[in-house]
């Protein structure tokens, strides 16, 4: 199920990209001074920021407190400024209650949680602005974060968009490719075991192809991964050097 | 002007794996429904009642019906239609909705578990074939129910409740073949390992503290802080002095294995010390 415009002729895509080929990604981490951790990222137009304080003792009622691991609170907001119309509320609705959860429990199987018993992690994501891959660079700026703030974790979570145009993958799609109607397939992975942290799979996609979509979106995956790598870094190499002099 | 439908589902008993029934039953029941004719012509519309003209069904294009995939342990196993007692011990769950013509129409993974490419492919394939038993249940269930009411008979909901069709809380047994158990279980038992002995019968060493077996040295004061009440109260009717106490608290390192089974005392009590009135009394358990 594909439209003639995801895919001219040539090859190329409504904004000029190849198939495979992801947007200009644009990252930093330590945004802010105050918080624990922070990142910005920057996937094509889609803006987001994530925020971490953390490890602390449990807010709120101690009895939530996990006795052998830490406690992972994750807040999924959308701007009022981020869509075409503007929102009316940016966190609270079922969709991002839906997806916060889905990223609590994304990076509680990635975070090192059995180091910090009876403690809490917070981590909020903040989308400046959607232009399709929202969530994804959610994802990828929370582990920028949270790697900001010096929280251990197995591996990056890198995530990714794939989708279909005809028999071709495409990867990283933009909010017109996504209204397109075609199969999105939505994609969590940590690069170094190729574990699947998050799948969702959304209209409808032939069970041949399923094969070729994860693929695509996986090798996305693992492109960003390289690039969330340097950006790490190069902040490493920023902070020693600050420390240093 | 536009034809409106609502679908209102009702859980009436909640044994597991509710997204697949109700995704059955969500399908089944729009592909049942019938709304009444209507003819346009020009700016007119008339709406005919079922008495003049027999209700029309909705135009379904495919049916999709969801499977869902309860993992454990890591992703070890894998079982499909989790019951509620499943659900309560799995790691996380994949459900993935197909329609016959095998295409998936949308599929989601929750739970924080991590997946292999592998089992995803894996786990789309049974989907498949479940999904193409289902449907042809369900249309045969719907040809039944046509022919049924074709020919005056009786149908629906009542119908089915005297013959325990549905609404009914029985599950059919399964038949188990016990030919060969018997010999089965000698050869278990003279395989295995004769059983530890067990020792019944606890040692009391004073009112309040017992001993069950010879165990591993005494690592009291190894205990986690939370329990630090919990074993603060039983040292005090071990007749024990302040500088013990003050030994245990700089021992601050827990043993995670030994106290993961046992209850867990949450208190925001920040009491240093804790004085009992009646040594015979339990340690009070706070939640």
């Amino acid at each position: 199920m594909a439209s003639p415009e995801l895919l001219s002729a040539e090859g190329f895509r409504a904004d000029g990209r190849r198939p495979a080929e992801l947007r200009k990604v644009r990252a930093r981490m330590g945004v802010f001074a105050q918080a624990d951790g922070s990142a910005y990222i920057e996937q094509g137009n889609t803006k987001a920021l994530a925020v971490v304080y953390g490890p602390h003792e449990i807010r709120g009622s101690r009895s939530k407190a996990l006795p052998d691991r830490a406690l992972v609170n994750c807040q999924y907001s959308l701007a009022t400024f981020s869509t075409g119309e503007r929102r009316r509320r940016p966190h609270g609705d079922r969709q991002a209650a839906e997806l916060a959860l889905n990223l609590r429990q994304t990076f509680e199987a990635a975070i090192l949680t059995s180091l910090y018993p009876r403690s809490q992690i917070d981590i909020y994501v903040q989308i400046l602005q959607a232009d399709g891959g929202t969530y994804c660079a959610g994802v990828n700026a929370a582990t920028l974060a949270v790697m900001d703030a010096g929280i251990p974790m197995q591996d990056f979570v890198c995530a990714c968009s794939a989708g279909l145009a005809d028999s071709t993958p495409l990867t990283d799609l933009s909010s017109a490719e996504e209204a397109a109607g075609g199969p999105t397939l939505l994609l969590a992975l940590l690069p170094a075991s190729g574990h699947i942290a998050l799948l969702q799979l959304s209209a409808r996609l032939h069970h041949e192809r399923l094969e070729v979509a994860l693929e695509a979106a996986g090798n996305a995956c693992r492109a960003l991964h390289a690039l969330l790598d340097r950006v790490v870094r190069e902040r490493l190499k920023q902070i020693t050097a600050a420390l240093g002099d | 002007q536009v034809w409106q439908i609502r679908l209102d589902l009702h859980l009436l008993n909640h044994d597991g794996n509710i997204i697949d029934a109700a995704s059955i039953a969500g399908i089944v029941s729009l592909c049942h429904f019938r709304r009444p004719d209507v003819s346009v012509q020009g700016e007119d519309v008339t709406v005919y009642s079922p008495e003049e003209r027999d209700p029309v069904p909705l135009s379904i294009h495919h049916m999709p019906i969801c499977v869902s995939f309860a993992f454990f342990q890591q992703g070890t196993y894998v079982l499909v239609d989790p019951s509620e007692r499943e659900e309560c011990v799995m790691d996380g769950v994949l459900v993935i909705a197909m329609n016959k013509h095998r295409e998936i129409c949308t599929m989601q993974s929750s739970g924080g578990i991590m997946l292999v490419k592998d089992q995803v492919l894996r786990c789309s394939k049974i989907a498949a074939v479940k999904v193409a038993e289902i449907t042809e249940l369900i249309q045969k269930a719907l040809q039944n129910d046509q022919k049924v009411r074709k020919e005056g008979g009786k149908f629906g909901f009542a119908e089915s409740v005297p013959n325990q069709k549905i609404t009914a809380f029985k599950m059919e047994s399964t038949a188990v073949d016990t030919n060969n158990v018997e010999k089965q279980a000698e050869e278990i038992i003279t395989k295995a390992d004769p059983p530890t002995e067990v020792f019944a019968k606890p040692v009391l060493h004073t009112p309040g503290t017992a001993q069950i077996g010879e165990g591993i040295e005494n690592s009291w004061g190894d205990l986690e802080e939370s329990d630090k009440e919990e074993a603060a109260e039983g040292k005090e009717e071990c007749e024990a002095t302040a500088f013990e106490y003050q030994q245990m608290q700089s021992e601050g390192t827990s043993t995670m294995t030994e106290t993961k089974d046992e209850p867990i005392v949450l208190s925001d009590s920040e009491e240093e010390e804790v004085v009992i009135l009646e040594p015979q009394e339990l340690p009070r358990k706070t939640r």
